[in-house]
């Protein structure tokens, strides 16, 4: 047990290296998680964004961080697909019969799913950059905005493991993300919630995305965060905690 | 003889249907073992008790002298399973998966180990292919090539050739039986009579939960009436004709 434990984290970056291979390796992983939000922004700032009131005059400032929700929240079905793919073919059972740490498998994903999200975010991010966006925030709040960002693509990662986990079919595996994908389409992330019909809007101001996308928008542009931030706070961790209590009874049936 | 595997008593429902009801066998060290029986009569059941990978309801297991229960990280640190879908990442080269095994069991020269493997299974000029352009034989042969990374002493193959072509299945058979020349043992599960005949020291035939028949080939064919002797006129099967036509010959 003794070398099992010391040898976790080794294999678990030999899984890291594994999925990270699978994401590098399939075009389609890097062209929904990065290509789709960019077209997304590019469509809303140069051909949605003069039409939208959002009481500043740059779009791309306003827009970014619920750009940046919808790219994690595609690239988490692909966790999703992947740990779904493994559980199908043997390669699971490979593993889960060598002397290795199981639960190296599973944070293996995890683990991957943060690091590729956090790739796309930082392409996202320099593209936005290239448009116009501009941040006068300083280290402090860009370390703020890393760890909000970490917190919400960990508490969707383990949303995406359940799914993977108890999936019966491939579809069903990444139809999950869809609406969490939709979701800041009905928050503060493209137009301000005053706009909004008030059935809509009191939904809009009262779902986990538009105090994240709100936080973010403050750190970036230097106002004070008020209570959104542990709102938002509250939102990801409870999200995450319960995410990963399901996820690990799901793990555990599976590896009896 | 030492025994690489004891199973006794062995009971595994699933919900209300009791799969196995007490299966007993040994199987004894350096020796292929052959679990014959039809779809569905829990063969995969067997191998993934034995395998740790599922828990039984009764009865013992011992797998190289360690209990699966109490021991499960003794017995897998001495087997490798081969499942009974190739379990490869399709994604990854011969190469690399070869490589990811040797870094998994914590050897310190897994490009090494990945070579000599190649080698070993003529999976060299394929290397760095990746495996979703394999052939079926090839897969398997790479699949079985990770198994026997790290130098397992008991490696399971969960029905190897289901779903091979001839050539193929022939390729495995002659892994196999390397394999058993150098001293490993196998247990090997399949729905081929042929292949059992073929490859097996023992035989247990597993059927309606229990092991019905156990014995080697010599002795299984005891039990039947004694052979006599006819006059058949010897046609080539069309596998033969096959294999002779793709100009591979049987190597029996």
């Amino acid at each position: 047990m003794e070398t099992l434990k010391r040898h976790f984290f080794s294999d678990m970056s030999v899984m890291l290296g594994r999925s990270m291979r699978h994401i590098f390796r399939s075009m389609d992983t890097i062209i929904t998680v990065t290509i789709m939000p960019i077209a997304f922004m590019l469509l809303f700032v140069y051909v949605f964004g003069g039409a939208i009131q959002t009481g500043t005059d740059n779009y791309v400032n306003y827009l970014l961080p619920g750009i940046l929700l919808i790219a994690i929240a595609s690239g988490i079905a692909y966790t999703a697909y992947r740990l779904f793919m493994d559980m199908q073919s043997g390669i699971f059972e490979r593993f889960h019969s060598m002397p290795i740490a199981r639960s190296a498998v599973l944070w293996g994903h995890v683990l991957t799913s943060l690091l590729s999200n956090a790739i796309s975010v930082v392409v996202i991010i320099i593209v936005a950059l290239i448009m116009g966006f501009r941040s006068s925030a300083g280290v402090l709040s860009w370390l703020a905005v890393a760890g909000i960002l970490a917190l919400f693509t960990l508490a969707l990662t383990w949303i995406a493991a359940i799914a993977g986990l108890s999936a019966k079919s491939v579809d069903g595996a990444g139809a999950f993300s869809y609406p969490i994908i939709f979701l800041p389409f009905i928050s503060s992330a493209f137009v301000p919630t005053a706009s909004m019909p008030p059935v809509v809007r009191a939904f809009a101001e009262n779902q986990p995305v538009t105090s994240i996308v709100d936080t973010i928008r403050a750190l970036l542009s230097n106002q004070p965060v008020g209570n959104d931030i542990w709102v938002a706070l509250a939102w990801c961790l409870g999200i995450l905690i319960v995410a990963y209590l399901f996820a690990m009874r799901a793990y555990k049936r599976k590896a009896a | 003889m030492e025994k690489a595997i004891e199973v006794k008593g062995l009971r595994k429902s699933f919900k209300d249907i009791e799969v196995l009801k007490g299966v007993d066998f040994e199987a004894r060290r350096g020796e292929i073992f052959a679990l014959l029986g039809s779809n569905g009569a829990g063969k995969t059941t067997i191998v993934k008790i034995l395998t740790t990978l599922l828990k039984q309801d009764g009865g013992t297991v011992v797998v190289n002298g360690f209990d699966v229960v109490s021991k499960p990280d003794h017995v897998r640190q001495s087997i490798s399973l081969t499942g009974q879908f190739a379990a490869v990442d399709e994604i990854l080269t011969g190469r690399e998966n070869l490589i990811m095994i040797a870094k998994l069991r914590h050897f310190t020269n897994p490009r090494q180990i990945a070579d000599d493997m190649l080698k070993r299974l003529g999976l060299t000029d394929a290397a760095d292919r990746r495996v979703s352009t394999y052939s079926g034989g090839m897969r398997r042969r790479l699949d079985i090539a990770m198994s026997l990374i790290g130098k397992p002493r008991l490696i399971f193959l969960d029905e190897p050739t289901t779903g091979l072509d001839p050539e193929g299945r022939n390729e495995v058979w002659k892994t196999v039986e390397e394999l058993a020349d150098n001293g490993t043992t196998v247990f090997l599960t399949t729905q081929y009579l042929e292949e059992a005949e073929q490859l097996a020291d023992q035989i247990a035939i597993l059927h309606d939960g229990r092991i019905i028949v156990n014995g080697t080939l010599a002795e299984l064919k005891k039990l039947f009436p004694p052979a006599k002797v006819e006059y058949v006129e010897k046609q080539p099967t069309l596998e033969e004709i096959f294999l002779a036509i793709i100009g591979k010959k049987e190597e029996k």
